[in-house]
């Protein structure tokens, strides 16, 4: 029956299962209306700045700078998503290639060897680099296997920025590399005098680009050798799959897009600083794509927007929302709170009690792929019930599938 | 003409092959861990469309034996040869390509993944479409694609699972996680099949349906299949040839009828089995 599969006479079958899976229709319309609010996002403030409406203080340029490093936070997370969620390979020192990235763009596009590559070439190229520099951190160590792997790939993260701080005549040392240069198109300069807006943009066409490239890999021959990797690698070797290379393959494109990432986020910033790399960006990275929700691409930037805007915005501006709450309500258990509790010393109490709520009751993520939910909540109740009947079915079955193929020409 | 097809793709090899009569021959096998000798010089051969087995007390070497056909040890002594090539020490995915493939005897599927994916990723030696292909989804990467997934839904279909095709594997219960392990082989188009205990903890209606399913299969596709067996029903009903080990050693060879005969086998097995199941 295998070869038959294969011959003109049974391709018409194809009506029976339509091979790549379509988006559903409210996921469909989810993304349209997603992506109308995210494009409409800066219009607040262009409207501002036109004199047409007044913001309230807070509403300023701050917001859209916040945005467009989540942008590029939201990059790092659709990459390691590659890695962590979909070839099940724990990379505890993401940040690392991310350094690379973002130096390498520092380098190679400022004023201090007076290169100055475009913005566009440098993202393919940083893009290349990191992706070099993950397949030759890859090799020696993707033979190891979960715990090993992470101790490893935090060895990594904790060496990169080093060997950055160290490398004082390549990148600065601990002054770091400024005057990065900004992205341009023709004479236009992206971001010339703070403008994040168009910053913000071009953010959003990155990420659209790379989701539409992780969303056709996924379902492909590769994607399905990461997953089939993740499960049991054993198994997967033993159904053919060069596990060395796939996973060759998943730690360096995760890291090219860190490549991606980190061009975006120096050519914002414009500044590049070894203490920007540290073990906890790796910890922050990885925290977007557990609670995002590991493997689903919507839940994975959905996670990196909310922890960034939790530790960047929420979590520091706590304290003040809470003070200006007491000071407006006057209510005496909130003026006492205020005046006894130093708020800012608990920031990071608070971020650590958000996360282990979150992974307590929901541990499959914001946004779980279907995968992660049948694994956490399965309906096994049903399919066991078919099962059952299918079990007497059986040799019907097979009975009538054999009919089928006979009275086929 | 599925039998005709394969004979014809293999005929190249059988031909310049000098014992072309067999798909797999081991030679002088040995696997040695540290001080221990779990599989001790053992010669094996499996007839081209042959169904055989090995049996043995637990601990016998078995599965170990397995491990160096499918490339997962590579044997300490003793050559293995393949359609008539030397594939000792070659990797496992590199022996599957070739056309070996096997079931495992603790259930190994990818459970977090549907049927169908189970079985595309049994495909994964068959299938061309590179990583730039994919993301470009090229013409040719599409075709593959819907072909692919016609055929795993086929594979499905033959051990009675198209219905779970978009099941998650670890949400299937245990016989169709056993017939599912199958699929997932028959996907890579082998000419050797190796089933490690393939009825194991399956009750005797969907035992002797397996049985008839195996005995299908080699027909159909012009497979040899080689089996470990603990249930003495299916190795007697099913198997053209039987080798029993003991130790790692090979202690007989021959057809059921023989086998059940030799006192050695009824010492070192049978007697012993008798009277643990007795």
């Amino acid at each position: 029956m295998q070869r038959t599969a294969n011959s003109p006479q049974t391709a018409g079958s194809g009506s029976l299962f339509p091979a790549p899976k379509k988006a559903s229709r409210s996921s469909m319309i989810v993304a349209g209306v997603l992506s109308v609010f995210l494009l409409l996002l800066p219009v607040p403030q262009l409207l501002s700045e036109a004199g047409i409406v007044r913001l309230p203080i807070r509403f300023d340029q701050a917001f859209l700078n916040a945005a467009a490093d989540t942008a590029a936070f939201t990059l790092l997370a659709l990459g390691l998503n590659i890695v962590v969620g979909y070839a099940g390979l724990l990379d505890l020192g993401y940040a690392a290639f991310f350094a690379i990235g973002t130096y390498s763009y520092a380098i190679l596009a400022s004023s201090l060897f007076d290169l100055h590559v475009p913005f566009w070439i440098m993202l393919i190229v940083s893009g290349i680099i990191t992706a070099l520099f993950g397949v030759v951190f890859g090799a020696p160590t993707l033979r190891l296997r979960g715990d090993y792997l992470a101790i490893v790939t935090l060895g990594f993260g904790e060496i990169v920025p080093i060997f950055i701080l160290n490398l004082d005549q390549l990148t600065g040392g601990t002054n770091g590399i400024a005057g990065v240069d900004k992205p341009a198109i023709g004479s236009i300069i992206i971001g010339a005098n703070n403008d994040n807006i168009s910053f913000y943009y071009l953010g959003l066409l990155l990420i659209a680009l790379v989701v539409f490239i992780i969303n056709r890999l996924r379902d492909s021959r590769m994607g399905r050798a990461w997953m089939a990797i993740r499960e049991d690698e054993l198994a997967a070797a033993t159904m053919g799959i060069n596990t060395t290379t796939a996973k060759l393959w998943a730690f360096g494109l995760g890291a090219a897009l860190s490549g991606f990432a980190g061009t975006f986020y120096g050519s914002h910033l414009g500044f590049a600083s070894p203490g920007q790399f540290s073990f906890s960006q790796s910890v922050l990275i990885l925290c977007m794509v557990i609670l995002g929700g590991m493997g689903n691409l919507w839940g994975v930037m959905l996670g990196a927007v909310v922890i960034y805007l939790l530790q960047t915005v929420v979590l520091i501006q706590f304290p003040t929302w809470i003070s200006n709450l007491a000071k407006d309500t006057d209510l005496d258990f909130l003026v006492n709170f205020n005046q006894n509790v130093r708020l800012t010393d608990y920031t990071f109490f608070i971020y650590g009690i958000i996360l282990v709520l979150f992974m307590l009751f929901r541990p499959e993520g914001l946004i779980s792929s279907r995968r992660r939910k049948l694994e956490l909540h399965p309906e096994s109740e049903k399919i066991s019930d078919q099962e059952r009947q299918d079990l007497y079915d059986v040799r019907e079955t097979n009975q009538s599938d054999t009919d089928v193929k006979g009275s086929q020409p | 003409m599925s039998e005709a097809h394969r004979a014809a793709a293999t005929a190249p090899a059988r031909s310049s092959s000098a014992d072309g009569a067999y798909v797999l021959s081991a030679q002088g096998i040995t696997m040695r861990f540290g001080g221990l000798v779990a599989v001790n010089n053992v010669d094996f051969d499996i007839p081209r469309g042959g169904i055989v087995s090995i049996i043995g007390p637990n601990g016998a070497g078995k599965t170990t034996f397995f491990n160096t056909i499918t490339g997962l040890y590579k044997p300490t002594s003793g050559r293995m040869i393949f359609e008539g090539r030397d594939i000792t020490g070659t990797s496992p995915s590199d022996i599957t390509a070739l056309g070996i493939a096997r079931t495992f005897q603790n259930i190994r599927l990818f459970a977090n993944m549907t049927a169908l994916e189970n079985v595309l990723v049994g495909q994964h030696s068959r299938l061309r479409s590179s990583v730039l292909s994919s993301v470009l989804r090229t013409a040719k990467m599409r075709e593959e694609e819907v072909r692919a997934r016609e055929k795993g839904i086929e594979i499905l279909r033959t051990v009675g699972l198209s219905y779970a095709a978009e099941e998650l594997a670890k949400n299937l219960p245990y016989g169709a996680q056993r017939r599912l392990e199958i699929a997932r082989a028959l996907g890579s188009d082998p000419k050797l099949l190796l089933l490690d205990e393939p009825t194991a903890g399956m009750n005797p209606f969907e035992t002797s349906d397996l049985i008839q399913f195996i005995r299908d299969l080699r027909t159909r596709l012009s497979l040899s299949i080689l089996l470990i067996e603990h249930d003495m029903k299916v190795v007697m009903g099913l198997s053209e040839r039987i080798t029993v080990l003991d130790y790692g050693q090979k202690i007989a060879e021959g057809s059921p009828a023989e086998v059940r005969a030799n006192p050695r086998v009824i010492e070192a097995y049978l007697g012993r089995a008798a009277t643990i199941t007795g």
